[in-house]
């Protein structure tokens, strides 16, 4: 049976935040071969922050991402390969590269605002032969309409499929549906979700845009991902299985790799705590999260106050630089006994 | 002194914001905006100021070179590089507000000395204009094995040429704070925010220490940086004092032990620009510094125009 949607497994890309950019070559064959061996179709795998995001701004990556990508393509048989770029971080000339190293797939991430910096990204993938999916992130921040106009600019570069990306995992239910609605009705090409599960939202908001004609679904194993995690995807595979979605997917073979492979490496169990619960409430990037525990252990202020101050100055993904500055006026403000 | 006449290619945004700072100017004066749009409002500004103004673009220019010495070209790349050759057969000295990158990338404190011959010179980028002084100043007191920037702009003053080409961007910043800033390795990343109303300019200019790098010296050195190019550019300034973290940060030019931090805010000086728009009010005001710099030291040098 045809599969409802297309599964993209991004533990290796989403997941490497809740690592702090720490995946090793051993992890890399484990999780890649036990996606692949579960029958997933595409599997992403770059930095959290995209191809060149290992920096001081977003963490350096213990291994180099091309390493990693080349373990990966020499395990899977079946699964396409994809990796994220942030145009403004990475360059279109990083996708040269990974296409030769194996990658098929191209996602190339803005601001939900800013499609138009896509543009050389998304027209090199294709020139590249890669499938090309644009990809809108805090897709919260802007009405249907305005999220439209952008998805419609990726179309018009050669995506392939658009996605709504929940990068805060602050979308409720109606508002993901409305938004997969919105370019469902104005797109010709596909559409896809990504959600964050920061208001345990995440298999639910996932659904809802399998229901309103969403064809490409993004998820990891055990959720492992920023803030309180991705879709876990063996939990949408299992749900899927109950409500007769065909996910083309095995369930079983994901519940053992997301209990035996993933479970054992993670540093925490992807928990909806204050601080997650906060970035879904306020709107807050997921992967903002452990930079501001960090930064609060620095400078001595809380996390969920460094989170929420960030929601007030409409921070958007990639400001990581902001959650230093924040701390440090914080930590000014309290000596100073203003709070 | 008697002051050296110029003229300025473009009559957008940056060509009309320059016009303003250079009617400012003691050392140079603004003989002609030089345009191709006849509706231009950057013209019309000119004409109400008493300046001469035309739409028929660059051949206007090389007809009527009279005593200019000095032409701020504020078009676009492509434009730049077919403008470059006819400028300079001309004897015009180019200052280059566009990423054409002809002639040598400077920074007005940093490198300009060294470039005061040149016909053309190229003001790299926003990004590379406010961080590079301070990577530099980094340099000058210790190694920096690697240095890296964010530059956080408002979506509103990032124009369609910036959008199209945002690698530019990043790569020929990189490159700025390598050549200019003194790492050995560079990146740059930029990000655009839409908020509204919108953001000033920020920069965060990370630089990696090596063991047993002098603090003081280090965070002294970056204080009269900032000082210089506010000198000139009014608005920038450091945020908090710059930060001093330990970790062990793998970087791509090996593990260090240290990273000073140094935020930076660029506020424009609001004259034809709006306020927030710091990244061009920072090419602009650094564009005149470095062509009131070439007046003066050309003329005392002895320099042919």
């Amino acid at each position: 049976m045809t599969a409802a949607f297309r599964l993209t497994d991004t533990t290796l890309r989403d997941g490497s935040h809740a690592l702090s950019h720490r995946f090793t070559e051993e992890q890399v064959r484990a999780i890649a071969g036990a996606l692949d061996a579960a029958g997933v179709p595409v599997i992403e795998l770059s930095h959290g922050d995209g191809l060149g995001g290992s920096s001081f701004n977003y963490g350096f990556s213990a291994r180099d991402e091309r390493d990693l990508l080349a373990e990966a393509a020499d395990v899977v048989r079946r699964a396409k390969l994809a990796v994220l770029l942030l145009p403004g971080i990475g360059v279109a000339w990083d996708l040269k590269v990974v296409r030769e190293i194996g990658a098929g797939v191209a996602r190339i991430a803005t601001h939900c605002t800013e499609a138009d910096i896509a543009e050389q990204h998304i027209r090199m993938a294709k020139e590249l032969g890669m499938e090309a999916v644009g990809f809108l992130m805090m897709s919260h921040m802007v009405e249907p309409p305005k999220l439209v106009e952008q998805a419609r600019l990726m179309e018009s570069y050669g995506a392939d499929c658009v996605y709504v990306v929940d990068s805060a995992g602050a979308l409720t239910i109606p508002q993901a549906r409305e938004r997969v609605r919105a370019l469902r009705d104005a797109l010709g090409c596909e559409i896809g979700f990504h959600a964050h599960n920061n208001l345990s939202l995440a298999v639910a908001n996932s659904l809802a845009a399998i229901e309103e004609g969403a064809t490409q679904i993004d998820g990891c194993l055990s959720g492992l991902g920023a803030g309180a995690g991705n879709c876990p995807i063996e939990i949408l595979a299992a749900v899927c299985d109950r409500l007769g979605i065909p996910t083309g997917v095995d369930p079983f073979a994901l519940m053992d790799a997301a209990e035996e492979v993933v479970r054992p490496i993670m540093p925490r169990q992807q928990i909806i705590d204050r601080s997650a619960l906060l970035l879904g409430y306020a709107g807050v990037y997921s992967s903002f999260l452990l930079h501001a525990e960090r930064a609060s252990e620095r400078y001595g202020v809380p996390t969920h106050e460094i989170l929420v101050e960030l929601g007030k100055r409409k921070v958007v993904g990639g400001q990581e630089d902001m959650i230093v500055d924040v701390a440090v006026e914080l930590a000014a403000r309290s000596e100073r006994g203003d709070i | 002194m008697e002051r050296v006449p110029c003229a300025v290619v473009g009559t957008g945004n940056i060509g009309t914001d320059l016009m303003e700072k250079l009617r400012r100017s003691e050392v140079l004066e603004l003989r002609a905006m030089v345009g191709i749009d006849p509706q231009s409002e950057g013209l019309a500004k000119a004409r109400s100021y008493g300046i001469e103004a035309t739409h028929d673009g660059i051949d206007w220019l090389l007809a009527h070179t009279d005593g200019i010495r000095l032409v701020f070209e504020a078009t676009s790349a492509k434009i730049h590089a077919r403008h470059a050759p006819l400028l300079r057969d001309a004897g015009l000295v180019a200052i280059d507000l566009t990423p054409a990158a002809v002639g040598p990338a400077v920074v007005p404190p940093v490198n300009l000395r060294q470039h005061l011959e040149e016909p053309n010179v190229n003001m790299i980028t926003c990004g590379g204009q406010a961080t590079a002084p301070i990577v530099a100043a980094v340099s000058r007191v210790t190694r920096v094995p690697y240095a890296e920037i964010v530059s956080t702009v408002a979506s509103r003053s990032a124009g369609p040429g910036t959008r199209q080409n945002i690698d530019e961007f990043t790569q020929r910043t990189a490159r700025g704070l390598e050549s200019i800033g003194g790492a050995e390795h560079g990146k740059a990343i930029i990000i655009l925010n839409p908020a509204e109303p919108p953001i000033v300019m920020r920069n965060t200019v990370y630089c990696a220490l090596p063991g047993g790098a002098d603090r003081d010296a280090v965070a002294a050195s970056i204080q009269e940086m900032v000082t210089e190019v506010a000198s000139y550019v009014p608005g920038y300034r450091l945020k908090s004092p710059p930060l001093f973290e330990d970790g062990s940060f793998r970087t791509p030019a090996g593990e260090v032990p240290a990273r000073v931090i140094a935020l930076l805010e660029v506020e424009g000086a609001g004259d034809y620009l709006p306020r927030y728009a710091g990244n061009l009010d920072i090419m602009t005001a650094s564009a005149v510094r470095v062509a009131e710099t070439l007046a003066v030291e050309r003329l005392r040098e002895g320099i042919p125009p």
